[in-house]
């Protein structure tokens, strides 16, 4: 009696070994490659729910984010059909580098010193300022008019701190947890504006179901430096990844990218950054 | 090692979690026994709506009664709840009212649940004498009833407590919304979700271990 549940155990720690031995060489195979292309792939992490940015439509990835990606990867010797998308969502960024769930980041990342604890950044590739977007017919001129305006922004953002801390802290802010949520009620009035990065908003604006119903306010709030994020210690990687951020500049691919996705906003881009300078 | 906390108001933000939780407790405590109380009643209409609410509100996801109240009530119907403006107390008040109004939902099948282990006997003498039937339901079906699920009703006063966090989605200011602006701005992530773990842990565990002793000293003894 007993022995025969002693060898039911062993059988069942066996199969589930066995099992557990499968999925991990699995893994192996599906895994990230290093180094040069030639048939391997690379994943690298974006966001799929901002427009310009990085977006999944059905028709694949579109954004500004998704065209600097993938230029990267193309000089890094990775063919389109190569790369993995994948979602990082801004709390989960710095763990799914480490873990090596993605070999890249390119999701409105912007570098700041308590994450460079964390994962090295290439770039800058992109300088984005906090601004507003209102309705086209509405007028903000200068900063100090923010106060007592009634604001919208997504819940525990960096630019919803900013506004409680520094830039207006006696607005209205109401905090909701998508942008999506926001812009109706900025349409209608409810709200002001919307408060973010000035390309998220840009690539909201460029959006065709509202196209000519917003503008950008044109006020730098802040300065924002988006990187791209590379394994901590990768000094091979974050080498190679800087020289096709200058590469794309150089060739020009950089400004028609951002002409493509931020186009119809009234958004005057910053010109492109240089490679480690970082605007404070 | 915690030197990253300066500048957050850690206890401020678990403060709102508790006034949420009391608040929307009160209000989840009345309005569930009400509801109990339809639900039980001779009235077939009462009996009706109580059992369309509870399954109606019980089956639908907390976010989604949340964010209808901000997007729903205060954007499309102007319901601001007095608040004039403020999106601070009108956030605060439209998370109590959701929340009050999902929870009511729980504490009535508590409270239910409560009235089944009063004998039939009890409620029969109570007519025969006499008694209508707020009457019997109030001096002698509801004191008996209420003794006996102080244990489940501490139960969905813990869920609360923790459900408070959806509140986050429509920008009240709670812990759940402190722990997102700390994500997003340090790099100490596991560190800030123990923290948060353990201020939640502090406010149920004691609303436990009190209201279970509690549940045994009032326990109707049959």
């Amino acid at each position: 009696m007993n022995l025969r549940k002693v060898s039911a155990a062993a059988a069942t720690v066996l199969a589930l070994s066995l099992t557990a031995t499968a999925c991990g060489s699995d893994d192996k195979d599906s895994g990230s490659g290093d180094g040069d292309g030639n048939g391997k792939k690379i994943t690298i992490g974006i966001k799929f729910d901002q427009p310009g940015l990085g977006l999944k439509t059905p028709d694949g990835y579109t954004g500004f984010d998704v065209d600097v990606a993938t230029y990267v990867a193309k000089e890094l010797g990775y063919d389109e059909k190569d790369i993995t998308w994948k979602e990082t969502p801004s709390a989960d960024r710095e763990e799914a580098l480490k873990r090596g769930d993605v070999d890249l980041i390119a999701a409105t990342y912007s570098i700041t010193d308590e994450r460079k604890e964390k994962v090295d950044f290439a770039g800058p590739y992109l300088l984005a300022h906090q601004d507003l977007l209102i309705r086209a017919d509405d007028n903000i001129a200068k900063g100090a008019d923010i106060n007592g305006k009634k604001l919208c922004s997504v819940a525990g953002s960096t630019s919803a701190q900013n506004v409680k801390k520094s830039i207006a802290p006696d607005a209205q802010l109401q905090e909701r947890s998508t942008y999506s949520e926001c812009l109706d009620a900025v349409a209608n009035g409810t709200f002001d504006a919307l408060t973010t990065d000035d390309s998220i908003l840009a690539g909201y604006a460029a959006q065709k179901q509202y196209e000519g119903k917003f503008k950008l306010a044109g006020l730098n709030l802040s300065n924002e430096n988006y990187g791209i994020g590379v394994k901590k210690g990768d000094t091979e990687m974050l080498d190679k990844v800087n020289k096709a951020l200058e590469k794309m500049v150089a060739d020009k691919a950089w400004e028609k990218a951002v002409t493509d996705n931020f186009g119809p906003a009234n958004y005057k881009n910053e010109p492109a950054p240089k490679i480690g300078d970082i605007v404070k | 090692m915690f030197d990253f906390l300066e500048g957050y108001d850690l206890l401020g933000a678990f403060w709102v979690t508790v006034q949420l939780t009391v608040f929307s407790g009160i209000g989840a405590l009345v309005w569930g026994t009400i509801l109990a109380a339809m639900r039980v009643s001779p009235v077939p209409l009462m009996r009706g709506f109580g059992a369309a609410y509870v399954n109606l509100v019980r089956n639908t996801p907390l976010t989604v009664i949340i964010v209808f109240t901000s997007l729903g009530l205060a954007d499309i119907f102007s319901v601001t709840l007095g608040a004039g403006g403020d999106f601070e107390t009108q956030n605060f008040r439209l998370a109590v009212l959701g929340l009050a109004a999902y929870t009511a939902a729980f504490v009535c099948e508590a409270v239910r649940s409560g009235i089944n282990t009063v004998p039939v006997g009890q409620a029969e003498a109570a007519r025969a004498i006499g008694l209508s039937f707020t009457q019997v339901l109030t001096n002698i079906v509801l004191p008996q009833a209420f003794r006996s699920v102080i244990g489940p009703l501490a139960n969905v006063l813990i869920a609360l407590t923790k459900n408070t966090t959806v509140a986050a989605a429509i920008g009240v200011g709670e812990a759940a919304l402190l722990m997102k602006e700390m994500i997003e701005t340090e790099a100490q992530l596991l560190l800030i979700a123990v923290i948060f773990a353990l201020g939640f842990m502090l406010l149920t565990l004691p609303t436990g271990l009190v209201l279970g002793w509690f549940s045994k000293r009032l326990a109707v003894k049959r």
